[in-house]
């Protein structure tokens, strides 16, 4: 019985949630032009979606994220391959990439507004590269902790060096690599958000949300905020179910 | 035809030379493994056992000497390896039976030859679990055993064990020393194993290679030629209690001896 009910548990914190900004929101202790009830950024959410204008920002930034991220994987995971099996070429090149890793995204755009202008192209690419670091790193790391004797059994068995390539170090660096595309999209995310607010931009949740909360629409900046934060929920979850898949054999 | 008869020299090591941060651990070593004997090495605690055997298998490379298979060189020849830890050993994303395929994939056989082969080593080890599983579904002793059948495959001319049940418990570790023993009787192939149990040292070996402290030399080679198989019956013959003691004392002496 009691299990049964367990299964529940994170939906009761929801709930409680809900009802906490409710109370909130009816009691009047703040402005409630500021703090609209749940039920009004409910219906504003659905409103939204139902006419289209939150569908499509929504459909933009999925859009945005999805490519910054294939370009961070595609640059990424080779990089990641090739630092992660010479020691010597990683030794020379980590302190420059944990610099700019540790470099938040977002100091970045002035560079990059320079060299691609005011468009779409800037966005894009500072999401990749603030993703395609954390990728990079991630991967580099896992082939460089490939189990040494994995590689050692293969060697015994015939395989030469690009066979335990393929056969042993990448999927040795497997799980590593989720690890990195998984808060390589995050980053893309968070970076893309910030772009659309600040970066002309005409579309996407992140202008959604400024431009709501410019002419003073709580309802719809909240329901465009709860967009943002379901897709980015989504989004680690779609990696979690394709990881569990892909690294079944992770952490036994 | 003598020279490949049973007890004659298989592998031949002359001149071997290592040394880490510029400390010999091997200067000048020579010795022959047996053909189609088991060959257990013993000794103190980095000693350089598996330096030895991994310098033999070409995962360390040696400083100096040479190493020969029947006259051929590593490449040659094709060996197997059983590791100590199978965990970190066998592949956990393919599944038992992909693993013990590998070494066949990797010699280039065709499918047909391939599953052929891997029916003929399930037949004959008589396993009583699923190689459909994932090795880290398996029981430690049924991925130690998964880890033989893979490095039996190929049908190697040597195969190598470092201490490969000192991971298991000791009731698995008595079933395996049996499964060893049959192996043994059903291929003949060399094997040479590192234990650092010296009642099984004894109980499976042929010959049991005595080393030294560093710089390692060896201390003795004994002899113990009780016939197989060999069972609980063997630990209480005065032949193996006699054999164990002498090499007690060897180790004790070798252990003592100031360096
Ligand atoms: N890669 C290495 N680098 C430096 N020293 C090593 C290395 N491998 C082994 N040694 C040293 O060589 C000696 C022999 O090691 P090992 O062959 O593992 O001993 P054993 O298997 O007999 O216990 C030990 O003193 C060990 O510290
Ligand atoms: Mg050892």
């Amino acid at each position: 019985m009691h299990h049964r009910l367990d299964a529940l548990l994170p939906l009761a914190g929801a709930i409680l949630f809900v009802v906490l900004w409710w109370l909130l929101a009816l009691s009047g202790v703040i402005d409630p032009v500021l703090m609209p009830a749940p039920q009004d950024a409910a219906v504003a959410l659905w409103k939204g979606f139902a006419d289209g204008t939150l569908t499509h920002d929504f459909w933009q930034t999925v859009w945005r994220t999805v490519l910054s991220f294939v370009i961070a994987t595609a640059i990424g995971v080779p990089l990641g391959i090739a630092l992660g099996s010479s020691s010597r070429v990683y030794a020379a090149v980590e302190f420059v990439i944990d610099f700019f890793r540790s470099t938040p995204a977002s100091a970045l755009f002035p560079m990059f507004l320079v060299i691609f202008g005011v468009g779409e192209k800037t966005k894009i690419a500072v999401a990749a590269f603030g993703a395609a670091l954390v990728i990079l790193f991630n991967v580099a790391y896992g082939v460089m902790n490939a189990k040494k004797t994995r590689q050692a059994a293969a060697h015994v068995m015939g395989a030469g060096r690009l066979r335990i390539m393929v056969d042993v170090t990448l999927w040795e660096s497997l799980p590593q690599t989720f690890v990195g595309m998984r808060s390589g999209i995050s980053l893309a995310l968070v970076i893309v958000i910030v772009a659309e607010m600040f970066i002309g931009s005409t579309d996407g949740l992140g202008q959604r949300v400024i431009n709501a909360q410019m002419v003073f629409d709580m309802p719809l900046m909240y329901a465009a905020i709860f967009a943002a934060g379901a897709l980015g929920y989504g989004l680690n979850l779609l990696f979690l179910v394709i990881e569990r898949r892909f690294v079944h054999w992770g952490g036994k | 035809m003598t020279s490949h008869s049973p007890g004659s020299p298989h592998i031949t090591i002359r001149g071997l030379t290592k040394a880490f941060a510029g400390v010999p651990l091997y200067d000048g070593f020579n010795l022959d493994f047996a053909r189609g004997r088991i060959t257990s090495i013993f000794g103190p605690n980095g000693c350089g056992k598996s330096t030895l055997i991994n310098m033999i298998a070409g995962l360390m490379p040696m400083d100096g000497g040479q190493v020969l298979f029947d006259g051929k060189t590593l490449r040659e020849t094709v060996i197997g390896y059983v590791f100590q830890n199978y965990r970190d050993a066998l592949f956990p994303w393919k599944r038992a039976i992909d693993n013990i395929a590998y070494p066949l994939v990797r010699a280039g056989m065709d499918r047909a030859a391939i599953d052929a082969r891997v029916d003929e080593l399930v037949t004959s080890f008589d396993i009583g679990f699923d190689l459909k599983r994932y090795p880290y579904e398996l029981s430690g002793g049924q991925q130690q055993l998964v880890s033989i059948m893979r490095a039996l495959a190929p049908r190697p001319e040597v195969l190598f064990l470092d201490e490969p049940f000192s991971a298991l418990d000791y009731e698995m570790t008595l079933s395996m020393r049996d499964k060893l023993q049959e192996v043994f009787h059903a291929t003949g192939v060399t094997m040479i194993l590192v234990s650092h149990d010296l009642e099984e040292a004894v109980y499976l070996a042929d010959h049991v290679l005595m080393l030294t402290r560093r710089p390692t030399r060896i201390a003795e080679v004994i002899d113990f030629g009780a016939p197989r198989p060999r069972t609980s019956a063997t630990l209480s013959e005065p032949g193996f209690v006699r054999a164990k003691a002498h090499a007690l004392d060897v180790f004790q002496r070798e252990v003592r001896r100031a360096p």
